[in-house]
Formats: structure tokens, C-alpha cells, sequence
């Protein structure tokens, strides 16, 4: 129980040049054909295992929810098909057909019903229900006086009262506030680990990389990669790179500034890695944890002078910290070509939790103003998230000692 | 088959919309339930008055006080029925675009429900009637009973064209607007609130390929004058409705997935 198999799935909407168009191709027996078939997916194939969490990545438009309407069977494929086993379960639209002048546990019933459970089943149902939703006495008043969050956790809890073989997640994480995030992704990853076969869309790499087991990239309605979630997000992240990247170089083009990749090409950054202690490359930092920075210098002609600076900066763009060997003393001078430059910059990831990527310049003397061999933009993204210590905000980690006299 | 045992499985949610529709309907309103009654009450008081009274016109070969007033409540009401139905069934895939587009359950319990809660309507107020009939000692007797087949005919009959209507009208909205035009038409070349008789004969015999014309004055005979519906009359009806229903069924069958895909 459990299984999804797509084969060759394809999904093209029929496009006419009027109505017309569409009225005589009804109504004229053995008429030409007057639609062009426009394709969101094509030569989909893939199969998902009993107990397996996949996750399913992609740019908006990349046919992700498309895919995954066929897969519950609210549309037909043009062309392929679909296998499922075991009762499936999709949170795609949490609350629909809630009715607002019913309350929470009439419409609790309907939509159990709507997924499938019998009045019955979902009255047994009620009480877990009822204590997982955390709405109170709400659950009697008519579902207009609700706030958004309330018919979401509602809708959520409904929807996960019984464990499906099947379990289909489509950005439906972000239920409600973070407590009720939390608890709600808490509850996937334990129908995962009593045997339900999850599949996830996300572009939460967090979510995919600590649920799924592997991971499927779709792009422009092709399936690009499946794999491994790590390299899949690895891909995927160069794939949003380069579109990111080629937006920026034109705006930037405009005013003759500064460009993503730039340089004159004399020495070239190889590799560019944040990696823990033991060396495994990371995308995911805790707070205050040590990490280094390990950046890979090639040297293609004889270079009089070479300093190496990198500045980390917010989702923002706003530097957090930046230095270069020139500040730290260490510049190296007369390097040969061909050789190769192993930097690795350790230190402690005093940060936010938040999203930060790492700029990196190869230069001469303090600044890149004089001689700029290579600049990069966004050579690493990585994500910091707060695994132990105490809550709090802003982009720097600086733990006070606390004192209190009375 | 499979479509009708997926909608056997789905009868506890299908049972629930009708009752949430009907409650709903009335839960937000003082009077409640009493606007079912009121709605085509109205109706019967004005074209009493208006034919009956000021027209005064008068049912060839009954002559009593509440004949003209049984003969519009016999046709008034199932023809009520029947616009009541269509009209929704028309409509029924575009208003419920959200959940067809977002949820996958059997497509065709949304027909149901609209059928159901159309006829829970109807028997409200027909068993009101029915009362009144009682009471005042207009009530046909056994022939009463032969409301039932005509009422089965008619059902087909609005259901066929009602969904055929409504999975036309997704992809061609005009077709609802048309329909809506053409119901206004219908309902004057269907004796409904005059006597058939009343028309030159010509006009009379082109009415009978009108299948409402047939259902109406069937229900009028049986309440109006107590005798059993013409049969042999009834039998094309019910071909004609048979079919329909087949048709939707195939229109719908080929075009549910084109549809979500056109909402």
C-alpha cells in the first residue's frame, strides 16, 4: 500500500483560436482538428515506493501543482497515466467547502466527508480532532467568526485525522503561526515514520532535506533531475542562481557597476564551500556553530599580488561581515600560474536565522578598485537556523550573560 | 457502473449537502422555511386573481370555486419544480469551479445534490398541497398515485437536459443565458396557467411535441379532473427523457476532465 507509478505523464490544455472554434469542432462530425495542444508537462516517469518521502522542487510554473493534481485525480492526463495504491490524503487546498454559517464541527464532519471518511468515522474522530486543532470552544461557533489561522488549523487537523497510506503536502507547512507549523510538520514527519508515503512540494529546502529521502526537480514541465534531496537542492539552487544572476547583470548593466561574475580573468575562484568541521560541505549553519569557509584559488597567469576578500551578506544584501587577506595580514605576493590556492577561513556562525550568502573577490592591494582578477556574487547561500539555543532575532548572535539583582 | 458505486460511497456527503443546502437556506432568515411556501403561493394568488378574477376565465367542464386555483397549483408547482432544477443544474459546474478544480471526489454527486434538494423543496410544499386537497374535499383519491410516474418521467427529463445544459455552459457560457431566454418562451407554450383547450387547434396539436406540455396536463388531470394521465401520451415523454439523461451522461463522461481544465 502506499505506491504512486507515473508513466510517461503528460498534461497539454486545449487551446482554440475562438469559440467558435471549439463550437464547430463539437458540433461538425469528423472535422479537422481547430485546438493547438499547450504542453505544462511532459514525459513525466517516476515511481514512489511504499514508505518513501519525495520531495518535488521547481521555479513557479514548472508544473509542480499540476503534477500533483493528477497524481490526487482532480485532472485527467493528456497523455501517460497515473497508478496509485492505498488511500490518499492531500493537503493542497486546506478548508475547502467550509461553509461560514456552520460550525466548526459541522463543517469538521462535511469535510471529512468530502476526503472520503464516513459521518461516523469522522465523530470518532472528533475529540483528536479537537485537541489537535487547539481552537476551544470555537469548534461550536459558525466559521465565519474564525480567524484565517483557526480554519487552517481546523482544516488541517481534519484532513490529518486519519493516517492515509499516501500523504501529498503542497506548501500547506505554513499552516497558521510557527507553533502550529511546527506541530503540523511535526505530525507529517510522524506519518512518514509509521509507514505513509509522503510526497512534498516545497521550496522550503529545510523541509525537503530533513523529511525526504529523495527529491525530484521539474523544470519548465520536464522532469530535470531525480536524485539524492541534497544534490537535488544543490542543482536546483544553481539553476535559480543563473535566473537570479541574469537578472541582476541587467539592471546592474544599466548603471555600469558592479557585475555578478566580473574580473579580468587572472586568477579564478575553482571551488567555494561552507563546511563543517568534519568536512561536509553545509547549507544549513546553526546558530554558533564553527564553520569554515573553504575557497579554492586558481591561479592562470603570474600574479605580482593576490588578496582574497569575501563579505557575507542577508537576504538583503546587506553585509554582515566582510574581510580579506590584506586585513588580515596574509596577502600573498609573486604566485606562478598554475597554481593552485586552497583558502580556508574558520570561524564561528554568529548569526540570525535567516538566509546569507558569501561574496567573494580576487584582487590586489585592500580594495578590488585597483585590479579585480574575479568577483562573485552569491558564490554560497547557505541557511542559519536555530537548533539549541534560546530564541531571538535580528542577523547577529551575541548571547548575553545575564544578571538580575533585587 | 464504477461512477454510480463511487456515488453510493460518497452517499453520506451527498445526503449532508442537502441538508446543509436546505438549512442553509433558511438559517440566516427569520421566517425560515416559510419562503419555500410563500414564493410560489404568490404566484398561484396572482394568476388567480389575474385569470380567474379580472380575465375570468373558466376550466371547460369543471365549474367549482377552487378549480382554477388547484389547476395553476398542479402546473404552477411542477413546473416550478422543473425551472427550479434546470436553472441550477445549468449553473451547478461553474459555481462549484473551486472545488472541482481543487478536490477530487465523484463529480456527478453535485448534480445529485441539486436534484435532491430541488425535489426535498418540492415535496414540502406538494405535501401541503396535498393537505389542502384533503381538506377540502378536492382530493382525487387513488388516482393520486399516478403523480408518481409522471413525476419520475419529468425528473429524467430535467436531469438529461439540466446536465447536458450545465457541462455546455462551462465551455459555452451563452448557453445559459439562452436558456434562461428560452425558459421565459417555454413557459407560455406549456399550459401552465391557461387551459390547453383555450387555443386554436392548430396550435393545440403543436403543443404536444412540447414533452412539458404533456407532463403538465398529466398532473392536471389526475388533480384537477381525478382521472388517470393519458399513458400512451406519457410513453414518448419518457423515451424522449430517457435518452436525454443517456446523452448527458455521455457529454458529461467525455468532457468532466476538459472541464476542471475550462473552470
Amino acid at each position: 500500500m502506499g505506491s504512486i507509478t507515473v508513466a510517461g505523464l503528460g498534461k497539454a490544455y486545449k487551446q482554440y483560436a475562438s469559440r467558435w472554434a471549439r463550437l464547430a469542432e463539437w458540433l461538425i462530425p469528423f472535422s479537422k482538428q481547430r485546438h493547438t495542444y499547450k504542453w505544462v508537462l511532459q514525459d513525466i516517469s517516476f515511481a514512489i515506493q511504499p514508505g518513501e518521502a519525495v520531495g518535488i522542487v521547481g521555479i513557479n510554473g514548472a508544473g509542480k501543482s499540476t503534477l500533483l493534481k493528477m497524481i490526487t485525480g482532480t485532472t485527467q492526463p493528456t497523455s501517460g497515466s497515473v497508478q496509485v495504491h492505498g488511500r490518499l490524503a492531500a493537503l493542497l487546498e486546506l478548508g475547502m467547502g467550509f461553509h461560514p454559517d456552520f460550525t466548526g464541527r459541522q463543517n469538521a464532519i462535511m469535510s471529512g466527508q468530502l476526503l472520503g471518511m464516513t459521518a461516523q468515522e469522522v465523530e470518532q474522530l472528533m475529540p483528536e480532532i479537537e485537541a489537535f486543532a487547539e481552537i476551544g470552544d470555537y469548534i461550536d461557533q459558525p466559521v465565519r467568526v474564525y480567524s484565517s489561522g483557526m480554519q487552517m488549523r481546523l482544516a488541517f487537523s481534519v484532513a490529518t485525522a486519519k493516517r492515509p497510506d499516501i500523504l501529498i503536502v503542497d506548501e500547506a507547512l505554513s499552516v497558521g503561526d510557527s507553533y502550529f507549523q511546527h506541530k503540523s510538520f511535526e505530525r507529517i514527519r510522524a506519518f512518514g515514520e509509521l509507514g505513509t508515503t509522503l510526497l512534498i512540494v516545497s521550496h522550503d529546502k529545510n523541509s525537503i532535506q530533513s523529511i525526504c529521502n529523495r527529491a525530484i526537480l521539474l523544470d519548465a514541465g520536464r522532469l530535470s533531475m531525480e536524485g539524492p534531496p541534497d544534490a537535488v537542492m544543490d542543482y536546483y539552487n544553481a539553476l535559480l542562481a543563473e535566473r537570479g544572476n541574469s537578472t541582476v547583470r541587467r539592471t546592474v548593466n544599466d548603471q555600469g557597476k558592479v557585475q555578478t561574475i566580473s574580473g579580468t580573468g587572472e586568477a579564478t575562484i575553482e571551488d567555494i564551500g561552507i563546511f563543517n568541521e568534519q568536512g561536509d560541505r553545509l547549507e544549513v549553519v546553526n546558530v554558533g556553530q564553527t564553520i569554515k569557509l573553504i575557497v579554492d584559488v586558481l591561479a592562470k597567469q603570474d600574479l605580482p599580488e593576490l588578496v582574497l576578500g569575501y563579505v557575507i551578506k542577508d537576504r538583503l544584501g546587506q553585509a554582515v561581515y566582510g574581510t580579506n587577506t590584506h586585513h588580515l595580514n596574509d596577502k600573498l605576493e609573486q604566485i606562478d600560474a598554475g597554481t593552485r590556492l586552497s583558502y580556508r577561513f574558520t570561524f564561528p556562525a554568529n548569526l540570525g536565522v535567516g538566509s546569507y550568502s558569501v561574496s567573494v573577490a580576487l584582487h590586489t592591494a585592500d580594495t578590488h578598485i585597483s585590479q579585480n582578477y574575479e568577483w562573485r556574487d552569491l558564490a554560497v547561500v547557505f541557511n542559519v537556523v536555530n537548533v539549541d539555543k534560546s530564541n531571538f532575532v535580528g542577523v547577529t548572535w551575541l548571547p548575553p550573560q545575564m544578571e538580575c539583582k533585587r | 457502473m464504477r461512477m454510480f458505486a463511487a456515488l453510493w460511497g460518497y452517499r453520506g456527503f451527498i445526503f449532508e449537502s442537502v441538508k446543509r443546502e436546505f438549512q442553509s437556506q433558511y438559517t440566516n432568515a427569520m421566517l425560515g422555511a416559510v419562503w419555500t411556501i410563500i414564493k410560489p403561493l404568490s404566484m398561484i394568488v396572482v394568476y388567480t386573481v389575474i385569470f380567474s378574477q379580472i380575465m375570468k376565465a373558466k376550466l371547460p367542464g369543471v365549474d367549482s370555486k377552487f378549480a382554477y386555483s388547484i389547476y395553476l397549483c398542479a402546473g404552477v408547482l411542477t413546473w416550478g419544480l422543473f425551472t427550479e432544477t434546470v436553472s441550477r443544474l445549468q449553473n451547478v459546474f461553474l459555481e462549484q469551479a473551486n472545488l472541482l478544480k481543487k478536490i477530487s471526489f465523484p463529480r456527478m454527486s453535485l448534480p445529485v445534490i441539486v436534484v435532491t434538494n430541488a425535489l426535498v423543496n418540492f415535496a414540502i410544499i406538494f405535501s401541503l398541497f396535498t393537505l389542502f386537497l384533503v381538506f377540502s374535499g378536492y382530493f382525487p383519491g387513488v388516482v393520486y398515485l399516478g403523480i408518481i410516474p409522471v413525476l419520475v418521467i419529468q425528473t429524467l427529463f430535467t436531469v438529461g437536459l439540466g446536465v447536458t445544459l450545465g457541462v455546455l455552459n462551462v465551455f459555452f457560457r451563452d448557453v445559459g443565458q439562452f436558456f434562461t431566454v428560452a425558459l421565459q418562451f417555454w413557459f407560455w407554450l406549456t399550459p401552465v396557467v391557461y387551459p390547453i383547450n383555450i387555443l386554436p387547434a392548430k396550435v393545440q396539436s403543436a403543443l404536444q411535441y412540447n414533452p412539458m406540455t404533456i407532463l403538465i396536463t398529466s398532473y392536471q388531470q389526475i388533480l384537477v379532473s381525478g382521472q388517470w394521465p393519458a399513458w400512451h401520451s406519457l410513453w414518448p415523454v419518457a423515451v424522449v427523457a430517457i435518452l436525454l439523461c443517456l446523452w448527458g451522461l455521455r457529454l458529461f463522461r467525455q468532457h468532466a476532465g476538459e472541464m476542471v481544465d475550462e473552470l
